[in-house]
Formats: structure tokens, sequence, C-alpha cells
């Protein structure tokens, strides 16, 4: 580690595994949602925090790799919200 | 051309005025008033994000739960991007992470908004005995051409 800041690493540590422990949470919804767009919302919320984990493992291994993963990581998210938004407005028959 | 003795960082330099690549490979040195700021946009990126998985799991409905995670979840995620942005610096990992906060507060109102449309037309319901303003057939949807009822399917 290149920090000089010896507080630095136990606090992102403790992001990390809170923001892991809290998207297993959002699974929760995910699987017991009662409707489509329950599970669509937890999912989202999942890529969301997905990509806070992404950016604090950016800093947790002072890499600046990963902030490009935290970056495509919501692209992604976004465009699967959209879909999924568009498939069950225009209906559940797979043509 | 150019001088072939030239270290390659100073190649890039000048080629490049914004050099997007750091030259020790990434990692910054952080000092206690750098590392106090990324700690306190951590702490507070973790507290939103908690906030919205919270609202999340114990809101009634799917409209109640979109009110609580696209607004704190975005502000959590938008907060640890800004701490990335404090540790890397303003180039590089720090750009990008500028440029991923412009693109969340950009998308997570849109779809939003996306999926709770996709609700009203699926006909999910609110919780309680809670309806839409008016009448529930007095719904203000441009895209319902006739004036009628929407179709409840």
């Amino acid at each position: 580690m290149a920090s000089e800041a010896a507080f630095l690493d136990p606090v992102l540590l403790a992001a990390l595994v809170l923001s892991a422990a809290i998207t297993l949470v959002a699974g929760y919804r995910v699987i017991v949602g009662p409707t489509t767009p329950d599970r669509v919302v937890a999912l989202d919320v999942i890529g969301t925090n997905v990509v806070a984990i992404a950016a604090l493992y950016a800093m947790f291994s002072a890499r600046g790799l990963f902030a490009d993963v935290a970056l495509v990581l919501a692209i992604i998210g976004f465009i699967s919200t959209i879909t999924v938004a568009r498939y069950v407005t225009e209906g559940d028959i797979i043509e | 051309m150019f001088d072939t003795t030239t270290a390659p960082t100073a190649l890039a330099h000048m080629l490049d005025p914004v050099v997007l690549v750091s030259e020790s490979g990434g990692a910054p040195t952080v000092g206690p008033v750098r590392g106090a700021v990324v700690v306190a946009l951590v702490a507070l990126g973790a507290f939103f994000l908690i906030v919205g998985t919270v609202g999340l799991v114990r809101l009634p409905d799917i409209y109640n739960r979109m009110h609580a995670t696209s607004k704190a979840t975005t502000i959590g995620a938008a907060s640890i991007l800004l701490a990335n942005t404090a540790y890397f610096g303003p180039r590089g990992a720090g750009l990008v992470s500028l440029v991923g906060i412009v693109f969340l507060f950009v998308t997570a109102p849109t779809g939003s908004h996306m999926i709770s449309r996709a609700a009203q037309r699926m006909g999910v319901d609110f919780a309680g005995d809670v309806t839409w303003p008016g009448a529930s057939d007095d719904v203000d949807d441009p895209t319902e051409s006739d004036g009628t009822e929407p179709a409840d399917d």
C-alpha cells in the first residue's frame, strides 16, 4: 500500500464488507418480491451497490483500473433496466 | 523527429497534455488530510447505501421502494465515486469516477421512471387504499390515446 494514512485501509475494508452484506440483503427482494417490477428495482439496487463496491475496491487495492470497471457496470445496469422495463411494457410473450 | 532517449512517460506528456495513465502505476500517495476526506465520503456513501437497501426491503409497495432506492442509492454510489476522485486525483481513475457520477445522475432517474411506468402499465396497485391522483382512470399518460379507462391487464 502506498497510502501514508494508516486509518484508511480498515475503513475501506469495513465499507467493502458492509456493501457486500447489504447487496445480499437486496437479494431478498429479488427472491420474494411479489411483482416483476419489484425484482427489477432490486436488481437495479444490486447493480448500483456493485458499482460502489468496485469503486471501493479501486481505493482498497490502489488500482485505478477498477474505476473503469465501476463505470462499465453502471452502463450495463442502465441498459438492462431499460431493456426489462421495455419488455414488461410491450408484453410477456416471446415471439 | 523527436529525441529517442526521452522516457516513455515524458513522451506521453508531450503527446497528450491530459495524461490518462498515472506514472506510478495508479497508486497515489495519500496524506492525512486526503485520507480524512476519503473516509468521510466513504462513510457518507455507505450510510446512504444502507438507507436505500433498508427502504427496498421494508417499504410496502413498488412505488415506495423505488422512491427509497432511486435517490438514496444514487447518492451513496456517487459519494463513494467522489471519494475515488479524492483518492486518485483529478486525472486518470479520478476523472473516470467523475464521469461515472455524471452518468449515474443522468441514468438513475431515467431507469426508475421507466420501471414505474411499466409497473403502472402492468396494473401494480398501491399498498393500502391509495389511488392515483383524481380518479383511477385519470392518469396523465399521453401514450394512451383514448380517454377511456386504461386497459387493466
